[in-house]
């Protein structure tokens, strides 16, 4: 085990990759940084220090500085994946899915269906997502929902540094493409990460991070650590949750989420995104339909609401789920009877 | 053409505005007091002022993530600015949008803007609903101007708002700032063309000029002819000015991509409001104590809109919800 940050668990887990196979190639802005300048190539990386050094190791032909052009860039993984290279494409921020969507979604999403099975398309698009740094209503949105929507994407939603390890060498080895989203407040977070090479989480395996017998909360990314604060706050009052991370949204790990709900008969989903047409009214629906005999309460949503994010300090953390909001939705739950 | 006095303390004095409040935000953000991502537009003044001079709250214009300066030269309020920012319910859009978001369209302000080229089409919209209003009784149209960096010229937004442009004769101009850098990256890398945007906007079919972006008369007189070509109704116009940024990227940026000295040099030898000053005194256009009353009127305006903003009501949490739509 290593201790390291969830933003050097990208890091290194592409190094890695990228060393055992010269297939892996990465593109997107400023991923080498100082190109073009007095500074010259890497001096200073992209914001997110997610590509240092690759550079160096890898050269130009595999560590790809591209313009301000993420429709190019997507597109450009796709023809890449198309023609037997692994490309990880980086989405500064996860919002500018907007700018490049044609390409994911008409484009590498269908590849494999449209030609009938005959290709493979293992692409990567990483994209820096979530809010909590007042960066407004065009860096801060957390777009899973779309994504997970799209038939044809994996996605998925590491919470911790080792998780983002597992995940994200699963991801490389895939061969359908994946949407991996990295929490921007989570890049600063510790935790140990297994110094096993191969180490992969296969998709599909949500992880149980509280055990607890009277509640169910189901949580992704940041919402991760907010529902066990609020887990650990009712657990010194007796009251008991399981809290699961869902890890990857698709493939989705119904089994984990039926089985807990099957004993707690009570739900809290807490969701970063607005409610319409989200993950929570998706996971809302699988339970009321596949586990509707065990509910003993209605299921409680705790999401942002129905609103684009806004700037000032006070808004935007009224904007977002809260350890506070999902106690209170877990003890409205237990009240119902 | 030469302005006159008035004109020219006018143009001094909105430079000198941008000018103070990016240096105080720059001062105050290392406090800790603003929230957000904020990207300083000092070093650039000349652009703005120079285009901004020329319209009047009739005209558009669509800016970009590096937004103040050309908030300031349309007019937008200095106060309000300054509120919104500091993210106050009083500020210009109520605390919802922050430095990149600031907007007064009454005043012809479409936004700053968080994405990358996505104003050049924005702008060609503008253009073509001032082509349906028809010319005044002058005979001139009103205009559409889309600020971009020279990062936003790469961006497929900006080629396909060109090209309409063009097609549909829309009274649209695209003014390119080039400030040598998107993010960390350098012009010369990210624009295939290599030292011109200009050319790429030409080749779309449209007429084209250059001039330094440091050179605040060169910026203005370039202008003039600029506008009467597509008030004229000839239909799109683009203009490439070269210009510098004084600060990082956004603020904190360690600017490790620039050459040694060159921050020092830029400041010295192609700081707009610096050139003005000498060029407007030495042509005995403006004495030195007309300038320097305006900077202190400036530095005075600047510190009471902080104080304004500081003292100003905080947004509220049920403001959330407010104004996503207008019935619903
Ligand atoms: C669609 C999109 N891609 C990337 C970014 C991140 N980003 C913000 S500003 C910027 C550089 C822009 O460079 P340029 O257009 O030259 O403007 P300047 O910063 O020099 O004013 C980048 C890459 C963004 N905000 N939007
Ligand atoms: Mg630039």
């Amino acid at each position: 085990m290593a201790k390291m940050m969830y933003r050097d668990a990208v890091r290194n887990t592409i190094f890695q990759e990228m060393k055992r196979d010269d297939s892996v190639v990465v593109l997107g802005e400023d991923v080498v940084g100082g190109m073009g300048t007095p500074g010259g190539p890497e001096a200073i990386g992209g914001i997110w220090s997610t590509s240092t050094g690759l550079f160096g190791e890898f050269g130009a032909d595999r560590v790809i500085d591209t313009p301000i052009s993420e429709s190019a860039i997507v597109g450009a993984a796709g023809g890449l994946a198309l023609s037997g290279k692994r490309p990880i494409a980086e989405l500064m921020f996860a919002d500018f899915i907007g700018v490049s969507l044609d390409q994911i979604w008409n484009q590498i999403a269908k590849f494999r269906y449209m030609f009938g099975g005959k290709t493979k398309c293992p692409a990567i698009i990483r994209c820096i997502y979530g809010a909590g740094y007042n960066a407004a209503a065009q860096h801060s949105q957390s777009p899973h929902a779309i994504l997970t929507g799209m038939p044809g994407l994996k996605v998925v939603m590491p919470s911790t540094p080792a998780d983002v390890a597992g995940l994200l060498r699963q991801a490389i080895r895939d061969d359908d493409p994946v949407i991996f989203m990295e929490h921007k407040a989570l890049y600063g977070v510790q935790g140990e990460v297994p110094d096993d090479p191969d180490f992969c989480i296969p998709f599909g395996h949500a992880r149980l991070t509280r055990a607890g017998q009277d509640v169910t909360i189901l949580a992704t990314g940041m919402m991760v650590g907010m529902a066990e604060s609020a887990a650990d706050t009712l657990a010194e009052n007796g009251i008991g949750c399981d809290v699961i991370d869902l890890r990857t949204t698709s493939p989705l790990d119904e089994e984990a989420i039926l089985d807990s709900v099957e004993v707690t008969g009570r739900l809290v989903i807490v969701d970063e995104a607005p409610p319409r047409c989200s993950l929570a009214t998706d996971l809302s629906a699988l339970v009321a339909q596949k586990a509707f005999a065990s509910l003993r309460a209605p299921i409680e949503m705790v999401t942002a609401p129905h609103t684009p994010i806004p700037f000032a300090r006070e808004l935007e953390s009224a904007y977002l789920p809260n350890p506070d909001k999902i106690e209170a939705a877990v003890r409205k739950a237990l009240a119902y009877n | 053409m030469q302005l006159s006095r008035e004109d020219l303390l006018q143009a001094y004095r909105r430079m000198k505005t941008i000018r103070a409040f990016e240096e105080l935000l720059h001062d105050e953000i290392q406090t800790g007091e603003i929230a957000g991502f904020t990207h300083l537009y000092c070093g650039q003044e000349a652009v703005a002022v120079g285009v901004c001079e020329h319209l009047s709250d009739d005209d558009k214009i669509v800016s970009t993530h590096r937004g103040h300066g050309h908030c300031l030269a349309k007019g937008c309020d200095v106060e309000g600015m300054m509120k919104e920012i500091w993210g106050s319910r009083e500020g210009l859009c109520k605390g919802k949008g922050g430095s990149m978001h600031i907007a007064d369209v009454d005043k012809g302000m479409l936004g700053a803007n968080g994405i990358v080229g996505a104003g050049a089409p924005i702008a060609v919209g503008a253009a073509m609903a001032a082509k349906i209003d028809g010319p005044d009784a002058n005979g001139k149209l009103k205009v559409a101007i889309a600020f971009s960096g020279d990062g936003a010229c790469n961006q497929g937004t900006t080629f396909e708002a060109m090209n309409m442009a063009v097609v549909t004769k829309a009274p649209a101009i695209f003014v390119f700032e080039n400030n040598h850098y998107s993010e960390h990256t350098g012009f010369e890398y990210a624009v295939g063309t290599q030292r011109d945007i200009a050319s790429r906007a030409e080749a779309f079919g449209m007429r084209v000029w250059r001039a330094d972006g440091t050179d605040f008369s060169a910026v203005h007189d370039t202008m003039s002819e600029v506008l009467e070509y597509v008030r004229a109704g000839n239909g799109p116009a683009a203009v490439e000015f070269d210009t510098e940024r004084f600060y990082g990227h956004f603020e904190g940026d360690p600017q490790r991509y620039r050459a040694k000295g060159e921050l020092d040099r830029i400041r010295e030898e192609r700081d707009c409001i610096k050139k003005f000053r000498e060029s407007a005194t030495e042509a005995k256009l403006l004495d030195g104590a007309d300038l320097d009353q305006v900077d202190a009127e400036v530095a005075q305006a600047i510190e009471k809109a902080v104080v304004a903003a500081r003292a100003a009501e905080r947004p509220k949490a049920e403001d959330v919800l407010v104004d996503v739509y207008i019935d619903y």
